[in-house]
């Protein structure tokens, strides 16, 4: 009855953050100096006489006070409505779900691989604290913690796709094929780079989150206990370690989505993959209000459902967490 | 000998970002001029030692460009750091005046948390119409949440101390409280939070120019040199791209080591 209150409480929460985060991007974009009517129009701009404008802009309510087209819009907005992208041509909730399926093949394995990378990697060198092997996995996390993405993105295609000739320079898949030609193979082929890239930069934070949580637990009373039983540093790191920093490290790479998804947003411009993250850059760059009105919320459901995951999955596994519910 | 060496250490990593800040802080003047003189008989010329990191599709020298990039990186870095901690510190101290504006500045904190800090980027350069104080504008308002988290998290804390009580019950101002324990204990945490901010302020204003929705492409900003080298990636000119990326890089890392180590050295 209690665990209902709480998620009960949790979502009403989640409904009053959204309603917040459209509010926000609303006035942002109100706050814009790009005229909606020339964005409309685009490059058709000079053919349009002053009167046809202005009818342009009674016809969409531009000229309404600012609340009055923000109410409107979320009433759009209720019955599904998230309006029309004119860069792309389509009602802006297509765009954003054929864009994310092709994103969500670059974020998914990107996201996975670096939990276990930063995982195994965490837990290597909280096991062998000052050794090499250590000191070599520290460096390496504080370094791509400092590195920017998309430089990390042009080096790989310069000496993997260039150099070496391994991978594609760009796109999801070859130009002049259609997409539906393109067979799975060739696909990941596409894939295989900018996964790589954006895994080797999400693996630092979950790499040293686990290395600390691994430290503590060799200075625990539970470490000392098993080291007079005899266990070596290993024993006691996958014995209890794994069990340990598992859960914390999950929690890490559940509420670290939204920094995943900006840094998906910078390789895919810099492979020219088409996904969600380039939709936005080209809605930006091309003044698309719908579009990145409509990103910024479905950005901000994704980050809080991955927020809220974390957040149940403590009352999920951990049985100790439960009994406070119960 | 343990305790003494994260101190040694700080100071070397301290000294270091001394010497590099002296130079970026110079750089407009002795570089600034070299970084937009073009060289038409010099065009995307490999390093040597005529061009030390070569020259770029007009001519430019890298080096100059790069170091006024840096430059003006720590710039908007420094500033967007300063603004930022401005703000959390402000609405972290206005948390503690009354429950309600403490539950209006935590929605506030979950929803700019909510959305992906590069999204929020785009959208506010995008209402101010890009450009320096744009970026700037943008980096601050990101950023200011997660450490506006802490430091109402201490001032919860410090607020349950007895000689708060004290000082209450000794018939002291609010405006008193705020400004004579609440501030001083603040500071010290503030300063580190700037520190730390600062790295992340500097790699998103590259991200957001690169992007092209930041610093206009005439100034040698780093994300600019970086997306001019992606437009001679497949030529081979390897230099474009290299150097640029390893100089903010090595200005970050400096950096974030410092903070980092600081904040060690502050609270053992």
């Amino acid at each position: 009855m209690r665990l209902g209150l709480a998620i009960a409480r949790r979502l009403l929460r989640l409904g009053l953050v959204l309603l917040c985060v459209a509010a926000v991007s609303f006035s942002l974009m109100m706050a814009s100096p790009v005229d909606p009517v020339d964005a409309y129009l685009g490059p058709q701009m000079a053919q349009v006489s002053p009167e046809q404008r202005e009818l342009i802009a009674q016809r969409w309510g531009f000229n309404d006070p600012a609340p009055l087209q923000f109410g409107r819009w979320l009433q759009q907005l209720a019955s599904g409505n998230l309006g029309f992208s004119h860069v792309y041509n389509q009602p802006v909730g297509d765009v954003i779900s054929q864009r994310f399926q092709r994103s969500i093949a670059l974020l998914g394995s990107a996201w996975l691989l670096s939990i276990l990378l930063g995982f195994t990697l965490g837990i290597i060198a909280g096991a062998k604290e000052h050794s090499p092997l250590d000191k070599m996995i520290s460096t390496y996390a504080y370094i791509t913690a400092s590195t920017p993405t998309f430089w990390l993105a042009i080096l790989s295609i310069m000496f993997f796709s260039v150099y070496l000739g391994w991978a594609p320079v760009c796109c999801a898949g070859p130009t002049g094929v259609l997409s539906s030609e393109t067979g799975l193979l060739t696909r990941a082929h596409h894939l295989a780079l900018p996964v790589v890239t954006l895994t080797l930069l999400g693996t630092a934070s979950i790499t040293l989150h686990t290395r600390t949580r691994m430290l503590a637990l060799m200075r625990s009373e539970i470490a000392t206990h098993a080291f007079a039983q005899g266990a070596s540093r290993l024993d006691i790191a996958w014995r209890h370690g794994v069990r340990h920093a598992s859960l914390p490290a999950l929690t890490l790479a559940l509420a670290s989505l939204g920094e995943l998804f900006g840094g998906s947003i910078l390789i895919e411009q810099v492979f020219a993959y088409p996904g969600l993250g380039r939709a936005t850059v080209e809605a930006g760059l091309r003044s698309d209000v719908p579009l990145l009105l409509g990103i910024a919320l479905f950005t901000a459901v994704f980050v809080c459902s991955g927020n809220m995951l974390a957040d149940s999955l403590y009352h999920l596994i951990d049985p100790r967490m439960r009994r406070k519910y119960a | 000998m343990r305790t003494i060496q994260p101190h040694l250490q700080a100071i070397a990593y301290a000294s270091i970002a001394a010497l590099a800040l002296l130079a970026l802080l110079s750089s407009h003047w002795w570089a600034g001029e070299l970084a937009g003189q073009m060289q038409f008989d010099a065009r995307l010329l490999p390093p040597s030692t005529a061009h030390w990191l070569g020259t770029d599709a007009l001519g430019r020298e890298l080096w100059a460009r790069t170091l006024a990039g840096l430059g003006l990186s720590f710039w908007v870095g420094c500033l967007a750091a300063l603004l930022g901690t401005a703000i959390a510190l402000s609405l972290a101290i206005l948390a503690m005046l009354s429950p309600r504006l403490d539950a209006l500045v935590q929605l506030l904190i979950d929803t700019l948390l909510s959305v992906p800090h590069l999204i929020l980027l785009l959208l506010i350069a995008f209402a101010l119409g890009g450009g320096l104080h744009a970026v700037i504008i943008a980096v601050a308002t990101t950023h200011w949440p997660s450490l506006a988290r802490v430091l109402r998290a201490e001032l919860l804390q410090l607020r349950q101390a007895p000689y708060i009580g004290i000082s209450r019950a000794l018939g002291k101002s609010q405006g008193f409280i705020v400004l004579h324990h609440f501030l001083p204990h603040a500071l010290p945490h503030c300063l580190v939070g700037a520190l730390l901010l600062f790295p992340h302020a500097i790699l998103h204003e590259a991200a957001l120019t690169f992007l092209g929705v930041g610093l206009s492409p005439s100034q040698p900003a780093i994300g600019i040199l970086l997306a001019d080298a992606m437009r001679y990636l497949s030529g081979g000119y390897w230099w474009l791209g290299v150097f640029p990326g390893l100089g903010l890089l090595l200005m970050v890392l400096s950096i974030e080591r410092t903070a980092t180590l600081l904040r060690r050295a502050l609270s053992p």
